[in-house]
């Protein structure tokens, strides 16, 4: 059941802050359209209640004494006033001493006295209507008598209505634009939010593979901690990797200093040796040592190549003489063998981009292969050849082939032929070649030769 | 021309049914069997006739009945008889301001656009204003100068105890409901109003209850003054009687509105509003000025005539008719013009 939402991204901070923004603003926008139409209604109410209130007290206030009676003269204007704002029905009704001498009879009195001077205001349904009434009660003295005297003045509010139905329009369109607006700064504020943001992160995509100096950015106070926590992972991988380089070249010196002085050792004691039984075991002992040594360089080798593929640097290069360089370092072990290495250098020039000393590597592990898998008093080939804007170098030996295995195989971690057991190896040798060829956009490829032997091609892109 | 001989032929007999005193009826049959529009009117049927037949050359299915009274009997009618007809007309705006507020006229959407004194709510609607003039004997007042003011007439009978004794005639504002609307409107303009009430009832004043009657008196001479007489009415008659003359009070001049209201009881309310919404548009307008003599309601008249004062449709109306205030006032109206 959950599958779907954990496959679903997570929202983007932008997309978190606007929709909180604009959850906010329409919230807001809501909240706006109700106040003012509560406020701009109850303002509308207050004005008419006004108006009906001061006609109200107008007529009371036309209320004398007279010999007999309560003499009554309704003012035109308390009436006319009434029609100024909205044209609204106009009702009323006078009671002296309870009793209704002028108006409509069967307007609604008010629910209870309040001795106040100032108008009552109520709603009530009369006739085919409702309107608001406002009532205002007066003590008249005649013939020493005190009558009281209501005044009733009411109002249909179909003008206020309007005028509520035309805020109420108004209102929306307010919070409409407020929303509107609101939005458009939403956008803008979640821009300005999130740009440090993206501004640490382009900064820290920008930066090389190389480049483990601390992130200084300046980042807003909640992105310190982060960009904390980033400098120390950084500064800890630094120290790794300076470590592990360490120790490859303590290891390298550590292991390869003591066989070769057992080596030399053992030798020493071969040629002092007479017994026969102890030489044997001595040259056993030697060929140990050989293989040990073998081993450890190329697992030197390969962590080098691991190590550096990751930081390798860019050196302009000459292919031919890096390969002749190296055929110069084997060729004392080919001479032992009575193998003879035979370079045909290019016509012209191979410059080429890489690592000085993977590339080295690659090609030394190529002519070990050879060199180690070809029979005594053998001749390997090596040309050098610019092809298809590629630096290629072909080995050619005459060794025991591939015997029908596939070459791809060879290359994987400490795999190795069926039928070397006889010949010193660790295995690691095609591996470290193919993984320079894959650092520098490289090919790396065996092929078995007509009438025996292995054709190695390596070849790197020309600059 | 047969067809409005036809149309204006006159049914005198009044109806049973109705207790309004009937002045004239007349109806203009339609074709076939098409409905009835029932008009209670105050206006007489000559002004209304050329826009009656134009609405009836529209739609003429319609049968028009018009039957004409007087205004306080368009209220009674509608407001205490409930008689059916579908549309009042009538000169008294308090009164129909009166039947509207009390809720007894229907609402009508009209399409026209009237000024807001014009118009009161979708009910009431002000199709001609005229103002409310003096009409003079140039005869009578040989050798005197036409009052331009009420000051001037004041002054005029005055001057000349005597000469205008039983010649002077007005509304009855006890009989008319136009009459008292002018008297009450003119009282709550100018003081000047009971002090020519004062002058006037010193000479004996005649008083009537319709227009009519008053000019044609003003017309045999037995009258030299007819003081607040519609001024439609005394237009027709002054276009053929040259002794007539119009006068327009430069103090002010009242101006009267003639509304139509669709009482609540109307058999034909969409006919009744059709014919409001001809009345008040651009052809209604031009056949009620031109050949019936009811100047259109004109906003930018009253502007260019400061003296022309329009009685405003608002609830104001409203106080004279309280039952008080009318006693007080036309106590002191009897007070003042029937002197012993």
């Amino acid at each position: 059941m959950t599958g779907w939402r954990m496959a679903r991204a997570p929202l983007s901070l932008r997309q978190r802050l606007l929709l909180q923004l604009l959850g906010i603003a329409a919230m807001l926008a809501v909240l706006l359209y109700f106040t003012v139409r509560t406020v701009a209604g109850q303002a509308a109410e207050a004005t008419q209640d006004g108006i009906l209130g001061a006609a109200t007290t107008a007529i009371a206030e036309q209320l004398r004494a007279g010999t007999e009676q309560v003499e009554i003269d309704l003012p035109y204007d308390a009436f006319s006033v009434l029609g100024s704002i909205s044209e609204d029905r106009v009702f009323y009704r006078i009671d002296v001493g309870g009793e209704t001498v002028t108006g409509y009879e069967d307007l609604p009195p008010p629910p209870e006295a309040t001795g106040k001077v100032g108008p009552q205001f109520y709603t009530r349904p009369f006739r085919d209507t409702e309107v608001r009434i406002a009532a205002v009660t007066r003590q008249v003295v005649v013939a020493g008598q005190a009558l009281p005297v209501l005044v009733l003045v009411a109002q249909t509010r179909q003008g206020q209505d309007a005028i509520a139905e035309r805020i109420a329009n108004r209102a929306a369109g307010l919070g409409l634009g407020f929303f509107t607006l609101a939005l458009l700064l939403s956008l803008v504020a979640a821009g300005s939010v999130l740009s440090p943001i993206d501004r640490l992160a382009e900064a820290v995509a920008r930066r090389g593979p190389e480049d483990l100096r601390a992130v200084d950015a300046s980042a807003p106070r909640e992105l310190v901690p982060l960009v904390g926590a980033l400098n120390g992972f950084i500064a800890r991988l630094r120290a790794a990797l300076g470590r592990t380089e360490t120790f490859i070249t303590e290891a390298a010196h550590h292991i390869r200093t003591p066989l070769a002085t057992v080596r030399t050792q053992a030798e020493i004691a071969l040629r002092q040796s007479d017994n026969e039984a102890t030489r044997q075991t001595l040259r056993g002992v030697i060929r140990a040592v050989e293989e040990s040594a073998r081993s450890a360089t190329q697992l030197l080798d390969h962590a080098i190549v691991v190590y550096r593929s990751d930081r390798m640097t860019s050196d302009a290069l000459e292919f031919g003489a890096l390969v002749a360089g190296v055929v110069a370092s084997i060729e004392p072990a080919a001479s032992l063998k009575d193998v003879d290495l035979r370079l045909s250098p290019a016509p012209q020039p191979l410059p080429v981009t890489g690592d000085r000393a993977l590339l080295e590597s690659a090609v030394r592990n190529i002519l070990d292969n050879a060199v180690k898998y070809s029979p005594e008093d053998s001749v390997v080939r090596l040309s050098l050849a610019a092809e298809d804007r590629r630096a290629v170098l072909r080995v050619e030996d005459r060794g025991r082939g591939l015997s029908g295995l596939d070459p791809a195989s060879l290359s994987g971690r400490f795999r190795r032929g069926g039928n070397v057991a006889d010949v010193v190896g660790s295995g690691l040798g095609l591996t470290i070649v193919t993984e320079v060829a894959a650092a520098h956009d490289g090919r790396f490829s065996l092929t078995e030769r007509e009438g025996g032997g292995v054709c190695a091609e390596f070849s790197v892109p020309l600059q | 021309m047969r067809r409005i001989l036809c149309a204006l032929a006159v049914i005198l007999a009044p109806l049973a049914a109705a207790a309004f005193p009937v002045e004239e009826e007349h109806v203009f049959p339609g074709t076939g069997t098409g409905s009835e529009l029932w008009i209670l009117s105050t206006t007489d049927t000559e002004y209304f006739a050329p826009l009656l037949t134009a609405f009836q050359a529209r739609h003429p299915s319609v049968t028009i009945r018009y039957t004409v009274t007087g205004s306080a009997s368009v209220y009674t009618a509608v407001a205490d008889e409930g008689v059916a007809c579908d549309l009042a007309i009538s000169s008294a705006m308090d009164l129909q301001m009166k039947l509207a507020n009390d809720g007894l006229a229907l609402p009508h959407a009209s399409t026209a656009q009237l000024p807001d004194w014009a118009q009161w709510q979708d009910r009431i609607f002000g199709f001609a204003q005229e103002p409310v003039v003096l009409v003079t004997s140039r005869k009578a007042l040989e050798g005197l100068a036409l009052p331009r003011t009420r000051r001037d007439l004041i002054d005029l009978l005055r001057d000349h105890p005597g000469r205008f004794e039983g010649r002077i005639g007005t509304y009855d504002p006890l009989q008319s409901g136009a009459g008292y609307l002018f008297a009450t409107q003119e009282a709550r303009q100018s003081d000047s109003f009971w002090r020519l009430a004062e002058v006037m009832g010193a000479n004996r004043p005649r008083l009537y209850a319709s227009t009519k009657p008053m000019l044609d008196d003003l017309e045999s001479g037995s009258l030299a003054l007819a003081y607040n007489v519609l001024g439609s009415y005394a237009a027709t008659r002054a276009a053929h009687d040259p002794d007539m003359a119009l006068i327009e009070f430069e103090d002010f001049t009242l101006t009267l509105l003639r509304t139509a209201l669709i009482p609540k009881g109307a058999q034909n309310p969409e006919l009744a509003g059709m014919f409001i919404d001809f009345l008040l548009s651009p052809e209604g307008r031009r056949l009620s000025g031109q050949q019936g003599g009811l100047p259109p309601v004109n906003e930018a008249a009253l502007v260019q005539t400061p003296r022309l004062r329009p009685i405003r449709l608002d609830p104001g109306l409203l106080v004279y008719l309280d039952r008080i205030k009318r006693r007080a006032f036309l106590e002191e109206w009897a007070a003042a013009v029937k002197q012993p």
